[in-house]
């Protein structure tokens, strides 16, 4: 072989292993490009519902109200007849069943829906006014072109008859969509269009905040002691092994702790946020601790020595002067583990948060689920209308984990100082 | 101010450990076939505005079981949901644990559906072509062998001729319990029963319970609605799910009948439909009065609006019980008649 083949041959290797590289990456892209447009495509019609308008006739006798109503009188107020007699009117139906399958086009919270709106607005009494109610899930996927309508009617979840009214509602333009507010200020039902993600998502933030108070001193404290103060010997390189080796335990491992320990010696609450915040800050301890040492290794001994010599102590030069050049990286660090944290399910799955919160969680100690979580059960509902809600809440959780990862990437970039 | 940082975890502790037994909403634990009826009547429970909303875990049957067996307190659960009754070893551990006086209560009837998609032709298998499909080994001329058949038209002319491809629920699953005492223990033939005897390795029960491994069964976790969508997409998979989530989709899969009939409202209550079952929840009466609520939600969900013909349990799927056992059932919720 020649000089120049051999030349030649290294140059077309080089060439190769960029294409190689290319290659990975579009490889790469193209999953996250099929995952978000199958989370988009299923997912974006969850945020608006289906309102159908009806008319409501706040009638002093329908609502069988004395003269002057008292605040007493007003809540006892039999909304769910009420409801009943103007949903009725809406289509003209001749027998019960036809009655019950209208009635079915509603949402099953008709009742509350109409009671909260007439509360509001008392001075409504003796008028009659226009008022969008939900619509019920089977009519809403219908409306957004989940169902098929031209197969034989034992097949529908809409009968021939219900199919007759929604033209109907059509032609008049009543149904309507607006955004869907119950998505994000409900808790879970079992009825798709008045569940929501409210409670998951305030059990996340009680869980990450939890984890956060927890896990984030307690790191900076002991990854500040090894870095800089203990003394460099087997039984410190023992446990810097551990915590590496600790930073790689399968999370499940942490729910068996959590489900040893917490629950069953210190006998906390199950289904907790405050219980799945502990459980998720021993998991994120290590992961917290190791990129908070790599950030304090990386400030030049020079500051330290330049503290030193100007007579400062050694804690003086620590907390004065290494901790804060080194909190941009803590903190990103910080934030990538809370961020991992925020995805995980498996350590909650053994300390009893897969459950059925309807409940919105108003402190941590209420039995709440988390968001990752929501979007498990979801899947596993039989009620096509919980297949846009899931996808729906994993764009959530991926804009709330992008939302953490650039903000870790910016204080990073923004306040990192550069050594030369 | 030192002493108050001392004293600080300690009143943190206290706290936790007096909400702990001021517990005011109801857990339950337990099956995921149960699992949707119970959430549909703790929120209907919740909503009636007396009580908080029940709290409902899906911990699977037996590992409800376990939870609910480990003692009285209101640490514990109060109810646990499962799919097939108590077994002696369980009460023996609930026993164990000063876990006495349990109501059980017969929740509906449940049927599994061996579904495929609407595009494919209606088929009627028997119990022993079933099991013959899914089983490890079986019989072929008085013999023993690994399971041989790769299509269905191998098993028996009449079936199509397409490549065996069913989707099974996991091991974990109750769904996969009853599908293995009611069609694979059934279909098992007398002969390969004897011939799985004669080996003396494991229980013939055992045996006829094993699936094949050769890749035609194929395990797909507890997602129901994934099964759903591959079916739909695939003419010739099968799957098996419970009733509520054929009729969920019937948009887009069928059920095969099985020994000639199919599931169906009445087909499943009167247990004709050969893969019908019971489904049950368990209280534990020594919480009723400490957790308030209980005998309520006992009385709620025995209503005939929830469990009766026309309940609206029937709406997602619960084949609601006959007339005698709905009677035995709610005498059991209203009396708090304990089982032994």
């Amino acid at each position: 072989m020649t000089k120049e083949q051999r030349l030649q041959k290294r140059y077309s290797a080089e060439k190769r292993f960029k294409w190689y590289g290319i290659i990975s990456i579009c490889m790469a892209l193209l999953f996250v490009a099929l995952l978000v447009t199958k989370v988009l495509s299923e997912g974006t019609s969850a945020f608006v519902k289906s309102t159908i308008e009806i008319k409501l006739n706040f009638d002093q006798t329908a609502l069988n109200l004395p003269e002057k109503p008292t605040t007493e009188d007003l809540n006892a107020i039999d909304f769910y007849s009420f409801a009943i007699d103007q949903i009725l009117k809406t289509y003209p139906t001749s027998n019960r069943d036809e009655e019950k399958e209208l009635i079915k086009l509603f949402t099953t919270d008709f009742e509350f829906e109409v009671k909260d709106f007439f509360l509001a607005n008392t001075n409504l009494l003796n008028q009659t006014v226009s008022f969008k109610i939900t619509a019920s899930s089977d009519l809403d996927q219908l409306h957004k072109g989940n169902y098929a309508k031209n197969i034989s009617e034992d097949r529908r979840k809409i009968s021939n008859y219900q199919l007759k009214i929604y033209d109907h509602f059509i032609q008049n333009n009543k149904i309507t969509k607006v955004f869907n507010v119950y998505f994000f200020t409900n808790g879970d039902s079992r009825n798709p269009e008045i569940a929501g993600i409210g409670g998951a998502m305030l059990g996340s933030f009680f869980s990450i905040l939890v984890c956060l108070i927890i896990s984030f001193p307690i790191a900076l404290l002991a990854a500040v002691y090894l870095e800089e103060f203990a003394p460099k010997n087997k039984f410190t390189d023992f446990i810097e092994i551990n915590i590496n080796n600790l930073a790689a335990v399968p999370s499940i491992v942490f729910g068996l702790l959590g489900l040893g320990i917490l629950l069953n010696v210190f006998e906390l609450p199950r289904s907790t946020s405050l219980v799945g915040g502990i459980t998720l800050a021993l998991m994120t301890l290590p992961r917290i601790i190791i990129p908070c040492r790599a950030s304090l290794k990386a400030v030049p001994p020079s500051i330290r020595e330049a503290a030193l010599a100007v007579g400062a102590s050694k804690v003086q030069s620590v907390i004065h002067h290494v901790v804060p050049l080194a909190m941009p990286g803590t903190l990103s660090g910080t934030i990538i583990g809370l961020a991992q944290a925020l995805g995980e399910t498996a350590p909650l799955l053994l300390i009893g948060m897969v459950a059925f919160v309807v409940q919105v969680p108003a402190n941590p100690l209420d039995p709440s689920a988390s968001l990752p979580i929501q979007v498990y059960l979801w899947s596993e509902s039989a009620e096509r209308g919980f297949v846009e809600k899931t996808s729906a809440t994993i764009m959530i959780l991926l804009g709330f984990l992008i939302i953490m990862n650039s903000i870790a990437v910016y204080a990073r970039q923004k306040f990192e100082k550069k050594w030369i | 101010m030192k002493k108050l940082k001392l004293i600080l975890p300690f009143a943190l502790a206290l706290l936790f450990s007096s909400y702990a037994s001021a517990r005011d909403q109801i857990k339950i634990v337990g099956s995921s076939t149960v699992y949707p009826y119970s959430t549909v009547v703790a929120e209907r429970f919740g909503k009636s505005g007396k009580f908080k909303t029940p709290v409902i875990e899906s911990t699977g049957t037996g590992g409800g079981m376990k939870l609910f067996c480990a003692g009285v307190g209101t640490q514990h659960p109060d109810i646990t949901n499962a799919s097939r009754d108590i077994k002696s070893s369980e009460k023996e551990l609930c026993a164990k644990n000063g876990v006495k006086d349990i109501i059980e209560i017969v929740v509906g009837n449940d049927g599994i559906a061996f579904s495929h998609s609407l595009k494919a032709k209606d088929i009627n298998f028997t119990k022993e072509q079933l099991w013959r499909a899914l089983a490890s080994e079986v019989e072929v001329n008085g013999k023993l062998v690994k399971n041989p058949y790769k299509k269905w038209s191998d098993i028996d002319k009449s079936l199509p001729n397409f490549d065996i491809k069913i989707m099974v629920p996991p091991p974990t699953s109750g769904t996969r319990d009853a599908w293995n005492a009611l069609v694979m223990n059934k279909g098992c033939t007398k002969s390969a029963k004897s011939l799985f005897d004669a080996r003396k390795e494991k229980s013939h029960e055992k045996a006829c319970e094993t699936l094949r491994e050769d890749g035609l069964a194929i395990e797909a976790g507890e997602n129901d609605t994934l099964i759903v969508n591959k079916l739909a997409a695939d003419p010739e998979m099968f799957g098996l799910f419970g009733y509520s989530y054929l009729l969920a989709n019937k948009d887009k899969i069928q059920a095969s009948g099985i020994e000639g009939k199919k599931p169906s409202l009445e087909s499943i209550q009167n247990y004709s439909y050969p893969v019908a079952r019971p489904l049950y929840f368990y209280v534990k009466k020594a919480h009723i009065g400490v957790i308030p609520g209980i005998k309520e939600f006992l009385d709620e969900y025995t209503s005939t609006r929830a469990m009766g013909d026309r309940g609206y349990l029937g709406d997602i799927g619960l084949v609601p019980l006959s007339k005698e056992k709905y009677t035995a059932t709610r005498n059991a919720a209203t009396k708090l008649t304990t089982i032994n």
